[in-house]
């Protein structure tokens, strides 16, 4: 175990390994304190790569395999860095009704990026999400961590290159 | 302790008072006393009441709630008499309410009866005090200094409130099965875990009243004999989170949860867990291995969780909404709540409407109320006139009901035996431009991408379903596909392990029922009736119509229309890729949709 998590380890830098210890060190004592630890990495860091799941592991004394298989049954979890901004297009119903599959269209179109991807100079990258319960203002996207709500397709590419620039 | 039948507030922030506040309140009592009436009449301060620019003194009115501004010495002759003698609001003195637009909870409707979201959007949901103004944390006093916990599980059990996470089972039945088992210690888990898409009414009442469901959830704790809760709130939710940990620490400060609550030997404290992003976590045994910190995968039941739970320990688990609404249950009495909905469905429930309604948001309405009057009356109809088609009830596990189902009483057996289920309460209303095969379609993609993956029946059986109607939606159906999906519904409704299996089919086989004929179209005719799906449909520009204002050409992603300014545009079919952009973008309606 120690001999294949190492070269992992290593490729961690120091500012990252002392938050995760942080991290750590904070919620050890908690019952059930892994699904904390990760959604505090997730939101902290912004990725839970493979190299932290090792870490994680090696830290908290469970099976890298646990760690492994929490991670990658959620969702929210992701273990490739993200862009600078994130933007979700809400998939409820509601939104997807109200025309966020024409959103993403377009918004494929101005950032030539697929959907789950970042564009290449790490700008921003787009996904979908679950209904973020903001239906009554469908259609809805997330920026970040805002909803923007009741987008109308004409002034979504401004929003899009607002984005890409700052 | 005297007995008023009427109190007046009046503000003394540093305002009011520059604008001679303590003036108003001398007057007032001078006043009172002259006329007879101060045995009966209490003026009292308190601090900002509304918008700190308006020009002072502010005073509210109770029982009333009037909000009266900008009086002088001079007016309290003339507003004690009329106001407290006559028993007439004065008008001219009144507030000019800001007018606050909140799309998602407007002013009660007609209909409405609002006892889960009574607080929302009215009180601050950061300030403890403004919960305990409404009555807050009275039920819970009320709880532990009088009643012992065989009496609180007997007056919920009176109430007849049922599990409003979408199941329906008697909470009080719940409760007491906890309260049997010889296990200790025990645990209280509330599932926030609102992933049905279309449904946020879970997210309103944390974001804006969390107190109420903390409240409702020690008094539960208590009846059970729970030492420990915790809330499991989607990832989804951030600032539901945030407001809740604010209350619960707040709670904490006064004394409701902790070490011996109210000076009794009864302690209980509660901890906020964060999903990460798994539909399936809203399942009750996904959610305790997801608190425990594993794969949020569910197990067979029984053992049902109120034996073996969180940590292997008897828990008890319910909904946001049902803890809410056991306070008021407290204060009111059984009585009260039971005179509401219908024989079977106790009580009042919330909805969050969405989709193609003239008013989207939440409502809260007793149960019995017709589906018409959901989206008629309180909804206000379908959306720029169009004509009605289905609403779909429940989340991704319900089903789709139909113009001969409006007016079904909703209840929690009226709905189930309609196709459909009550669910947490999402209503989507869809008209004449949805169509059902997508639709479908689309809470398949849903569903298959949300089964955990543990039993085959759900993890295979959505995926071929999901095949199948995209097989369909892309016009390559075949006859034989509509036996097929008659055949893996029933098997995947039969022998999936959770509810999330066990419900995946039914939005399919509600649409195969009601609305055969679509399916029927797409498959035989290659035709989609409501122009939706892409592999059927073609836009078109109609001459007569188009301007040549060159806003399609300049919106379509695809430079698919071509044409000089202030000349017809044509679109190509080759290079369109329907997105139906230049549909929405156009301001003429000249392009029209062909299939």
């Amino acid at each position: 175990m120690e001999a294949v998590a190492k070269p992992h380890i290593d490729g961690l830098c120091e500012d990252k390994r002392a938050l995760l210890d942080e991290i750590i060190e904070q919620n050890r004592e908690r019952p059930g304190a892994l699904m904390v630890v990760l959604n505090e990495t997730q939101s902290k860091i912004g990725y839970v790569s493979v190299p932290i799941q090792h870490y994680i592991a090696k830290k908290m004394r469970v099976p890298v395999g646990a760690v492994h298989g929490v991670v990658t049954f959620y969702s929210f979890f992701t273990t490739e860095p993200r862009g600078k901004h994130t933007m979700k297009f809400c998939m409820g119903t509601a939104c997807y009704v109200g025309g966020v599959p024409q959103l993403m269209e377009k918004a494929k179109q101005i950032t030539g990026t697929e959907i789950g991807r970042t564009t290449p100079d790490g700008q921003l990258t787009l996904e979908v999400c679950r209904c973020v319960g903001a239906c009554s203002q469908a259609p809805v996207v997330m920026v970040d961590d805002e909803i923007v709500g009741r987008i109308k397709p004409n002034k979504f590419p401004q929003l899009i290159k607002k984005l890409l620039e700052s | 302790m005297a007995f008023y039948r009427s109190h007046v507030l009046v503000s003394v922030d540093p305002e009011c008072l520059a604008r001679g506040a303590h003036d108003i309140i001398d007057a007032l009592n001078d006043e009172l006393i002259a006329q007879g009436l101060i045995d009966e009449v209490q003026v009292l301060e308190t601090s900002r009441i509304g918008d700190p620019h308006r020009l002072g003194p502010d005073m509210l009115v109770y029982p009333e709630n009037v909000h009266y501004a900008n009086l002088t010495v001079d007016d309290i002759p003339y507003l004690v008499e009329e106001h407290f003698l006559k028993g007439r609001i004065v008008e001219k003195f009144r507030a000019q309410e800001k007018v606050i637009t909140d799309e998602e909870l407007g002013a009660p409707k007609p209909k409405e009866v609002r006892v889960v979201l009574r607080n929302c959007g009215k009180i601050d949901p950061h300030n403890i005090e403004e919960y305990i103004a409404e009555d807050g944390y009275q039920a819970l006093a009320k709880v532990i200094t009088e009643m012992t916990p065989e009496q609180v599980i007997e007056e919920v059990m009176k109430s007849g409130l049922r599990g409003r996470g979408g199941a329906g089972f008697p909470a009080a039945r719940k409760w007491q099965l906890c309260r049997q088992v010889q296990d200790n210690p025990k645990y209280l888990t509330c599932n926030a875990d609102e992933g049905d898409p279309g449904a946020f009414m879970n997210r309103r009442v944390l974001e804006s009243d969390p107190h109420s469901v903390i409240e409702g959830m020690i008094i539960a704790a208590y009846a059970i004999g729970a030492s420990m809760g915790y809330i499991y709130c989607r990832a989804e939710y951030p600032i539901a989170v945030q407001n809740l940990n604010i209350a619960i620490a707040q709670a904490r400060e006064f004394g409701f949860l902790g070490q011996n609550i109210f000076g009794t030997d009864f302690s209980f404290d509660l901890e906020v867990r964060m999903g990460a992003g798994a539909f399936v976590c809203g399942e009750e045994t996904a959610l305790i291995a997801s608190i425990e910190g594993k794969r949020g995968e569910p197990r067979p039941r029984p053992p049902f969780p109120a034996v073996k739970g969180v940590w292997g320990k008897p828990t008890n688990n319910n909904n946001v909404e049902t803890y809410a609404v056991v306070p008021q249950i407290i204060l009111k009495g059984a009585e009260w709540y039971a005179s509401m909905g219908t024989e079977k469905s106790k009580g009042t429930k919330t909805f969050a409407i969405a989709g193609d309604v003239v008013n989207t948001g939440l409502i809260e309405v007793p149960f019995g109320i017709t589906l018409r009057e959901v989206i008629y009356d309180v909804g206000g109809g379908i959306k720029d006139g169009k004509k009605f088609k289905a609403i779909q009830t429940g989340g991704p596990m319900g089903g789709c009901l139909v113009e001969e189902h409006l007016d079904l009483p909703v209840d929690y057996e009226a709905l189930t035996a309609a196709g459909s289920i009550m669910g947490s309460g999402g209503m989507i209303v869809m008209d004449e431009d949805t169509c059902m095969v997508d639709i479908a379609r689309f809470f398949m993609e849903f569903t298959q991408e949300e089964s955990c993956g543990k039993c085959t029946p759900c993890r295979v059986g959505t995926k071929h379903l999901l095949e199948i109607h995209e097989k369909i939606c892309a016009g390559k159906g075949e006859p034989a596909d509509l036996e097929r999906l008659d055949e893996l519904c029933v098997e995947i409704t039969r022998n999936s392990l959770c509810g999330l299996g066990q419900g995946a089919p039914n939005p399919v086989i509600s649409t195969l029922k009601y609305f055969r004929h679509e399916y029927e179209a797409h498959i035989y005719e290659k035709r989609c009736p409501a122009k939706v799906c892409r592999a059927l449909i073609r836009f078109e520009i109609q001459a007569p119509a188009c301007t040549g204002c060159t806003v399609c050409s300049r919106n379509c992603p695809v430079e698919a229309i071509s044409g000089e300014r202030r000349q017809v545009h044509v679109i190509d079919d080759e290079k369109c890729v329907r997105c139906g952009i230049c549909v929405q973008v156009c301001n003429f309606n000249a392009i029209e949709i062909l299939s």
